[in-house]
């Protein structure tokens, strides 16, 4: 498949994502817009792996070009699993401290 | 040889350490400690003075210049720290430190009613002043000059208003600042154009190479200088500052504006005397102004009643002779004649410091008369220096009015008439101050006449000094008619006068009757005045032409309404419309833009999370934007920074 | 048209789809649903580029614990479109405008671009996204990232229970 569809649908995605964040007050959904945005990226680095190893792939079937873009997903994957348990931790010890999940109430920015 | 010569700048340093004692000390030092150091300082200079006047007279003598330290230097630029001993600096040195000994010596007692801090700041004050005259006649080129030159007008102001509670005073001695500062504008012009020009200010290399310069050069130079002789001294059109000078203490009007300041133009104007032979056109025009003033001053002294306002008058009548005197190439004469009136006007201004002690700071000619038997001392002296102001044989402003007159008769018949006319009215005023303060019957109170008095001796021996002074100082320049090659003071000066030969030399008989003419007037002017003011002085208000003289031809009035005036209403108008509403709303609409902008940025600020993803959006947007799409921009950046 | 075009095609559907209703949803449950929707799609993608060990992973990290995790924390906090805090309509705008042309500026720099015109992403076939290679390279090359990201997890594990903990302690 052209990369140009890849690329096209990862921004997609992550634009997506984007607004998501802007236009929501819920933290949760925020922090799933996050993820959302992280899997777009993700898309696009296997699609761009499978790009460069489809260059070696011409000459020699058994290439391994353009391993480290998965591998460097699957760190991402683990990267977003610790950053998931302790956000959602924040997000139930602010729900416990405002009985809400609104962004809102998190302005202690401001002082 | 010339041992002293090489200690020369012990002079000016000895009045510069009296100047940090008193100065740093005042509050400490009694007032006769301060008096010993004051009077000190300017005797040992004077001392060395003497005798470095020694060495310079013996034969053969060659200038030293003492060169102590580089003062500015740029590339192959340089002025150097140096001072010069030669004939001409030998003779101011006399006179300011002689003359300043003893008007110091006068001052510890004409001074004494002052608290001690302020006796001791008056003290430092014309320690300071000597010091800076120093500077100005023994430095080697025109920027130690220039130093010096600003040093004595800093003086003059501090000392002018000494008195600084009365702001009359203080007002008087801001326009002396400001006066002074006009004419050393052009004194620095010319100084500038001298490094343009010639590329150095020495005086040796100056007169060098004065011949390479082009008429117009030499014609500005010599009139930018002449311009800052004439602020310092005192001729038309800035001479106003001298008679308001008076509001300082006796002694200082006596010091500055009598014996030294005063002369400081005249001595620039003799030094630079090769650059003004150069310059017929700046010749003429000193001449003329010099002979204006002469004549402007002298009318005005007729009608005056203050004391010292007469005297200060008188000042710039006779400054003005000495201009006319190197107006016409008589150098030696001018010099000479600034030796005579440094010693007949400084007895002048002390014997009217004694008479103002004596009756308790009067000043007003019509409150005194009579004072003959009360004050015999100051009267004698004070009538000597009359005669000789007036230009009575023997007495010392004969020989010096008369040398000038000649010199003067002998460029321009004109010149002469005119001088002779001034120097009548000269003895008219003169005696007519004489006789209303020291004929008749006292005419102030009571009480004063009670208090009437003799001067201590710090007072009367100055004056004694300097009427034998006033009376023998004329023989150092006896005329050739009457004796042959006895001009002592023209030979002294040789070396450095570019001595123009007269284009026709006057017979003894014309030269005779000159004198005669000149003497007779003088006299004629002087019977009358005595006669007519002796018993009968002049107590009404001036009326026609009088009232003209009486209110100084109303130069003052002229300048206000001419030059003050309309300076004030530019000030005021930029002050009340530039100022207040167009600098002061910038600044403040500035203020207030900011805190308006600050108020409004603020709610950015907002501490809400997505508020500032939504801008971190939007900025991502812009960057993108002007990273890939910013060459379209480039025809609008040309045509911006085009 | 090949079925890898129309798996493609429709596999991007479903992830545009579903992530636009993540947004969209007013009840957060939904969302929750939804996203599990575009990470199977993700997933999907995945198989069809071959990449069969992140394709298993992704669904089992996101749609299977992340995703459950959300749920949990959604349902225990009970909550439902009535207590869904609403954005004002101005912002909500502003939102969508500046995301819509930071996505159209994207693409269009994308598709200007004069490194990838033309290339393509291999697909259905490579050996990189098998497990066989990617676990000799992960323990091989990776090892102390690999190591490391264990220690991240044993961190972001104690970092929960304090955060946990605390808030229980302010609670009482």
């Amino acid at each position: 498949m052209p990369i140009q569809y890849y690329i096209t649908l990862a921004i997609i995605l992550f634009c997506i994502g984007v607004v998501g964040v802007l236009t929501r007050r819920n933290a949760i959904i925020i922090f799933m817009c996050i993820e959302l945005m992280l899997n777009a990226v993700n898309l696009l680095l296997v699609a761009f792996s499978k790009m460069i190893n489809g260059f070696a792939y011409a000459s020699d079937k058994a290439s391994l070009a353009g391993m480290d873009g998965q591998l460097f997903v699957f760190f991402i994957m683990v990267v977003a699993a610790a950053e998931v348990s302790v956000g959602l931790a924040i997000i139930v010890m602010m729900y416990r401290n405002t009985h809400s999940v609104d962004i809102n109430f998190l302005n202690r920015l401001k002082n | 040889m010339n041992q002293f010569s090489h200690l020369v700048y012990f002079i000016p340093l000895f009045p510069l350490i009296g100047f940090l004692i008193n100065g740093l000390a005042r509050n400490s030092l009694s007032k006769s400690a301060t008096g010993l150091i004051g009077s000190g300082v300017i005797l040992a200079s004077f001392i060395l003075s003497v005798l470095i006047f020694l060495e310079v007279k013996a034969p053969g003598f060659q200038p030293v210049i003492v060169n102590l330290f580089d003062f500015i230097r740029v590339i192959d630029f340089n002025i150097s720290f140096a001072f010069r001993v030669d004939q001409l600096s030998t003779l101011w040195l006399l006179i300011v430190t002689g003359i300043g000994f003893l008007i110091h010596v006068y001052s510890t007692s004409y001074m004494h009613d002052e608290a001690a801090p302020h006796f001791a700041r008056f003290f430092a004050y014309m320690n300071l002043f000597v010091f800076s005259m120093l500077l100005l006649v023994l430095g080697a080129n025109y920027v130690i000059m220039f130093i010096g030159w600003e040093g004595v007008g800093l003086c003059s102001y501090l000392l002018i208003g000494y008195w600084f509670k009365n702001n009359d005073y203080n007002y008087a001695a801001r326009k002396a600042f400001v006066m002074n500062r006009i004419g050393d504008v052009g004194f620095l012009l010319a100084v500038f154009w001298l490094i343009a020009k010639l590329g150095t200010v020495d005086y040796n290399e100056v007169f060098a190479k004065a011949s390479t310069l082009s008429t117009f050069d030499v014609t500005a130079i010599t009139m930018l200088l002449f311009v800052g002789a004439a602020g310092k001294s005192a001729q038309i059109p800035l001479y106003t500052w001298l008679p308001d000078a008076m509001a300082g203490p006796t002694p200082v009007s006596a010091l500055i504006h009598a014996a030294t300041m005063v002369t400081a133009g005249i001595y620039m104007i003799v030094r630079s005397n090769i650059l003004y032979s150069l310059a017929p056109f700046t010749q003429a025009v000193v001449a003329t102004i010099g002979l204006a003033t002469a004549l402007l001053a002298a009318t005005i002294a007729i009608k005056q009643n203050d004391i010292k306002k007469v005297l200060a008058y008188s000042t710039v009548s006779q400054l003005g002779y000495m201009f006319l005197g190197l107006g016409v190439g008589a150098y030696t004469g001018a010099v000479f004649h600034v030796m005579t009136h440094a010693f007949f006007k400084a007895l002048l201004f002390l014997g009217a410091g004694s008479v103002i002690h004596a009756i308790h700071n009067g000043q007003d000619i019509r409150n005194m008369g009579g004072l003959k038997k009360y004050m015999p001392i100051t009267h004698i002296t004070f009538l000597l220096a009359c005669l000789a102001i007036s230009g009575i044989p023997p007495l010392s402003g004969f020989f010096s009015k008369d040398e000038i007159l000649a010199a003067a008769y002998e460029h321009n018949i004109l010149y002469w008439i005119v001088g002779v006319l001034t120097a009548g009215l000269t003895a008219f005023y003169m005696f007519r101050l004489y006789a209303t303060t020291f004929q008749g019957s006292f005419r102030g109170t009571p009480e004063q006449e009670h208090h009437l008095h003799e001067s201590p001796s710090a007072i009367t021996i100055p004056l004694i000094i300097l009427a034998v002074l006033s009376v023998v100082g004329g023989f150092m320049g006896i005329p050739e008619v009457f004796a042959a090659d006895s001009h002592w003071l023209e030979h002294f000066l040789r070396p450095l006068i570019a001595k123009a030969e007269p284009a026709h030399p006057l017979s003894h008989s014309t030269e005779y009757m000159l004198m005669g003419t000149s003497v007779a007037i003088a006299m004629i002017a002087i019977l009358f005045a005595w006669t007519r003011y002796s018993k009968k002085p002049e107590m009404e208000e001036a009326t026609g032409a009088g009232k003209v003289f009486a209110n100084k031809w109303y130069i003052d009035e002229l300048y206000n309404a001419v030059i003050a005036n309309p300076i004030q209403k530019l000030g005021s108008f930029l002050n009340n419309i530039i100022e207040k509403s167009v600098i002061d709303g910038v600044v403040n609409g500035v203020g207030k833009g900011i805190q308006y902008a600050g108020r409004q940025v603020r709610l950015v600020q907002s501490g809400q999370v997505g508020n500032y993803i939504l801008l971190m959006v939007l900025s991502m947007v812009l960057m993108i934007l002007l990273i890939f799409y910013g060459h379209n921009l480039n025809p609008i950046i040309n045509w911006i920074s085009k | 048209m090949s079925i890898i075009q129309i798996l493609f095609w429709f596999l991007s559907a479903l992830a545009l789809m579903g992530a636009l209703m993540v947004v969209l949803s007013k009840n957060p449950v939904h969302s929750v649903l939804w996203l599990i929707v575009v990470f199977f799609a993700i997933s999907g993608h995945y198989v069809l580029l071959n990449a069969q060990f992140l394709a298993i992973v992704n669904l089992i990290v996101y749609a299977g614990a992340i995703m459950v995790l959300f749920l949990f924390v959604i349902m225990l906090m009970n909550l439902n479109s009535e207590t869904e805090p609403q954005k004002n309509n101005m912002l909500k705008i502003a939102g969508a405008i500046s995301g819509g042309s930071l996505m159209l500026i994207m693409i269009d720099v994308v598709s200007s671009a004069s490194d990838i015109a033309g290339k393509s992403a291999l697909v259905k076939e490579g050996n990189i996204g098998l497990i066989k290679y990617l676990g000799k390279s992960l323990f091989n090359e990776y090892v102390i990232p690999f190591e490391i990201s264990s220690i991240l997890f044993l961190s972001a594990m104690v970092g929960a229970v304090v955060l946990g903990k605390k808030g229980e302690a302010k609670a009482v």
